[in-house]
This record gives structure tokens, sequence and C-alpha cells, in this order.
């Protein structure tokens, strides 16, 4: 099943290679109008934020003509069943929040979306206005880094290894420097650059790897927990962004929180996950269902 | 070679370089040592100082397999079974069933009995105890050229894959996101580390070659900030301990790789105690 389905991806990578150029390239150029947009919305996004993230109406920065299927989707690790039948379906500027108690396979979801673990099912990515398929580049946002304390890695040395070719523990590249504070910029990080990654705290390694996460720009963003160990004011600054982020990126987000408060506020589409999926809508719906209670007491 | 010996003593004013075996050390010092720098930092980034110690352990085993098969450069054994050995550790670790510690300790210890018993068969195992120790000055210019090739090799991946490599060594799923070839950058990095602790065994010794790969990156790690530094200073403190540990030993009539080993050690102490007032 696997291996079809990765020839068929290799398949739809060769064919579209113009067509994903040419994204590339308009990504970019909006990327530079977002963040003069970002740069002057920053204020007044603080004080739509909630309002937006209730309203049905799609938001500026996504075109809402993007769409991501899975069908199916099932994950058997060593005879045991993880996950099994996950069909989403999932627009550009929507949040879709994840919950389910621990050992639900939230996780789990995340790397198989991301073709990290071998899964049943496929995923697919529609253009609605085209109908056609392309490829779905993902965005994605670890927990943590395997970074020991006392590594002398910077963020320009982090954020470059994912960005260039230009080996980093042989030159600074002056134009890929600029590049990745601009990226930076983004989540107010720019101030970050020399500074090593292990000696950042929670909240603001976040802003860099969602700057990370971003560059260039994705289709899907997946954050796996990204409020762990991150302060309330953090909290609240991530949060922010990630609306930031909704409003002027062409993407969808998927975000496994256990913080509720959040999910309430924040997303447009709430998952209840125990294997399968138990409950799927608004917040509300979902917050309230008897099957969030047997969940959750 | 007759025309670089005439280089060396035209530019080294020193009395020991007049002998051809000095020249030769001294010529694989220059090319090894910066490699062991190179190599030591994504080593000690990875957490894999368990991993390369039981890469030289291997040796044994590879030697062993050479002798068994009546193979006459017990070279080529030993780089065979060694890359084997790493790529096969590599795929284990990576299936997570078991603590990668673990594994690496019974395949450790399981090709080091491996390579004793076999060759210990017929009580003659003091013709292979040198490879414990290890004997520089025995370098021959050929052994150099395969040195010099390795060199090329890593350079290459190095230059072409490094950030790569960075990027899989801090978190392999994000990589992955970013299309990166992970079990690929992964496997060409053992399989390097491999050929490096082979080709070095004979005269660096299988107890003490991994600690010409930990220390001058863990040396470098007190006082550098960034990849470039840590290269850098991993580099220059590999070739100091290099070069001087060889004319300290000459002096002295002490065995080379231990003495390198007890000036890289006495660097990373000095590294540590300036720590507080560089970082």
């Amino acid at each position: 099943m696997n291996t079809i389905i990765k020839n068929t991806d290799k398949k739809n990578t060769d064919t579209k290679i113009t067509e994903t150029k040419n994204t590339d390239k308009k990504n970019t150029d909006k990327k530079n109008t977002d963040k003069k947009n970002t740069e002057t919305k920053n204020t007044e996004t603080k004080i739509t934020n909630t309002k937006t993230a209730n309203t049905k109406t799609t938001a500026p920065g996504a075109c809402g003509l993007h769409c991501i299927k899975t069908n199916g989707i099932g994950v058997t690790i060593g005879g045991n069943t993880i996950l099994e039948n996950i069909n989403l379906h999932i627009h550009c500027g929507k949040l879709t929040t994840i919950i389910g108690r621990n050992g639900a396979g939230k996780t789990t979801l995340i790397k198989a979306l991301l073709g990290e673990i071998k899964h049943q099912g496929t995923i697919s990515f529609q253009n609605i206005s085209k109908h056609e398929m392309s490829d779905l580049r993902v965005g994605y946002v670890p927990q943590h880094l395997n970074i020991a304390k006392n590594t002398p890695t910077s963020v320009y040395d982090l954020f470059a290894s994912y960005i260039s070719n230009t080996p980093v523990f042989l030159l600074k590249s002056k134009k890929i420097y600029n590049k990745v504070k601009e990226s930076l910029a983004i989540f107010q990080a720019q101030d970050l650059i020399d500074k090593a990654v292990c000696d950042l705290s929670g909240g603001e390694l976040q802003r860099v790897l969602l700057s990370i996460a971003i560059t260039p720009t994705p289709n899907l963003l997946l954050l796996d927990e990204p409020v762990s160990g991150i302060d309330r004011n953090g909290m609240e600054l991530f949060y922010k962004n990630i609306q930031l982020l909704k409003e002027n990126y062409d993407l969808a987000i998927i975000m496994i929180s256990h913080d509720f408060e959040f999910v309430k506020k924040y997303s447009d589409n709430v998952i209840l996950l125990d294997k399968t999926i138990k409950k799927e809508g608004t917040p509300e719906e979902v917050l309230t269902s008897p099957e969030f209670k047997a969940a959750f007491g | 070679m007759e025309a670089i010996y005439q280089i060396i003593e035209g530019i080294i004013p020193f009395q020991w370089i007049q002998y051809d075996f000095m020249k030769n050390a001294l010529l694989a010092i220059l090319i090894i040592t910066p490699l062991f720098g190179i190599l030591g930092t994504m080593i000690v980034n990875n957490q894999m100082a368990f991993f390369s110690d039981a890469l030289g352990h291997s040796a044994l085993t590879g030697i062993a397999i050479g002798i068994i098969f009546g193979i006459a450069d017990t070279n080529l054994s030993m780089v065979l079974f060694a890359m084997a050995f790493a790529l096969v550790l590599n795929q284990i670790k990576r299936r997570k069933t078991v603590s990668t510690d673990t594994v690496i300790s019974v395949f450790a210890s399981l090709s080091t009995a491996l390579g004793l018993v076999i060759l210990s068969r017929g009580g003659n195992f003091s013709k292979y105890s040198s490879l414990l120790v290890g004997d520089i000055l025995s370098i021959t210019p050929i052994e150099i050229g395969f040195l010099l090739v390795i060199f090329v090799l890593t350079l290459a991946f190095w230059g072409f894959a490094f950030n790569k490599l960075h990027a899989v060594s801090i978190n392999e799923t994000l990589a992955k996101s970013k299309h990166i070839k992970v079990a690929l950058i992964d496997n060409i990095f053992v399989v390097i580390i491999a050929l490096i602790v082979m080709l070095s065994i004979k005269w660096v010794g299988i107890l003490i070659i991994n600690a010409l790969l930990i220390l001058p990156a863990a040396a470098s790690r007190n006082i550098s900030a960034n990849m470039r530094e840590y290269h850098a200073f991993s580099v220059l403190i590999s070739m100091f301990s290099g070069v001087l540990g060889l004319v300290l030993s000459y002096y002295n009539n002490t065995a080379t790789g231990p003495t390198i080993v007890i000036i890289a050690a006495i660097i990373f102490f000095i590294t540590l105690s300036l720590k507080s007032f560089l970082k």
C-alpha cells in the first residue's frame, strides 16, 4: 500500500515541477507583502483576534481554495493498532486542534501526516478552483530539539541548515543571514539570530521553530504540543502568532493541544482523538459533547 | 614521495625530521588530526561517543575474519567489516525497540570477544597486541595515500551535506519535513566514521582512538558559540595536540597515541576553566 502511495507521489512531483516553482515564486512575493502587512497589522490583529476566530469568513491571507483530505489513515506498529480510519478534511486558513488523552495517537497522527511512519490510507491536497491535485508541503514544529546544553549551534546555524546548502561550519553568508533575520522578524525573533539555541527560553525557541516551519511557506503546518514548557505570557504571544499566521498566510494549521481555554478561543475546528476520531466539530460542539466528558472526566 | 620528504626537510629545522618514519608519521598526523577534529564535532553533537568506541573494538573482529578467510591484507577485511557493523548498528538504532546504549554495548562486546577468541587461537595473541596501543612510526606511504583519499571524501561530504547532517542531528522529524533524506545522510556519516577509525586504528590503537575523536570537539565546545568556531577550534586543537604529541613522544621515547591524548585532555581542562570567562 505504502509503496503505491509513494510512487504516485513521485509522479506528482515530476509532472508538477513547473507548477510548484510558480507557486514558490508567488509565495515569496506574497511573503514580502505579507510581512509588510503583519508589521502594520500587528496591533490591529491583537484587538480583532477573538472576533475573527469565531467568524466563518475566510481569512484575507488564505485563499480558501486549497483543501487537504486524508482518507482512511491507519497506523499499526508491531501488531498494535494505534490509529484507524482517520478521515480529515482541512481547508487553508483554518486552525484545527487535535485533543485527546495521553496515548490517544495524537503525535502518531502528526508523524503519519509527515510521512515519517508507515500508514495505510491516502493524503491528498487539492486546489478546488483548478480541480487538480498538487504536492503537499508540510511545515512542522517539534515539541523539543535534540540539542544538549553547551552545544555551539547558533540560531543562524540552525535556521541556515534547513534553507541553504552553504555549509554553516565554513561560512556565514550575508545573503542567508539577512534572509534568516527577515524570517525571524515575522515573530519578533530577529534579535535572537546570534544566540546559542541551547540558551533560548521555551518561548524564544518556539518562535524560532515557527519561523523555520513557515520558511518556505507550507500548505499545512503541524504543531506538536507547542506550548509545553512555556510560561503564561509566552503562551499568549504564541497564540497571537498563530492567529497572525492564520490571517496572513495561505496555509492550514493542525495543532495538538491540552489547553482547552486556547482551543475554545482560537480554533475553528476541534477533533477529539482516541485511536480514531471520536468527535469532530466546532470548539463548543466538541467541548460540551458526552465523548469529551468521557475522555477527560 | 621523495619530493615531499625534501620539502618537509626544507621546512622543518629539527633533527628528528631526518628519519623517514618521522616524516611519514608527521604527514599522517597532518592529514588525520584535522579529520578527527571535524568528525568529532558531529559525533559529540549526536552523542555518539559510545558508538565510535564500539566501532573501534570491531577492528579486532575485522582482522580475525580476514585471517580466517586468508585475505592477505587485513586492512580490507577490517574496513569492510566495520562498514557493515556501522550500518547494521544504525539500522537497529533506528528501529528504537531497544535502548541504543544497550544495543551498542551488546554488539561491541560481542565483536571484541569474537575477535579475541579467533586471534588468540593457538596462544599467539601477543602478535596482535600492538593493535591495542598502536604504532604511528610503522605507517607506510601507501597507508598515507589511503588517509588522503578518506580526507578528500570527508571534506566533500562535509562541504556538500553538512547542513543536512546538522539538521538531522537536531531533529529527525523536522529534517524529514524539509525533505532531507535522513537515513541516507546518517548512513554515509557512520560509514565515514568507520573508514577513518579503521584506517587510523593501527597507529593510534584501539584503546585510545575514541579519545582522539571526542576530545578536540569536547574541548572546542567549551569556548565556541557557533558552528564556525566549533569546527575551527576543534581542528586547531586536534592538529596542535597531534604534532606536539608526536614530537614529545620522540624525545621522551613514549607511545605517540597516548601522548597526543594526554595533551588533548590537558587542553580540554584548560578550555573548561576558560568557559566561564568566555561565555
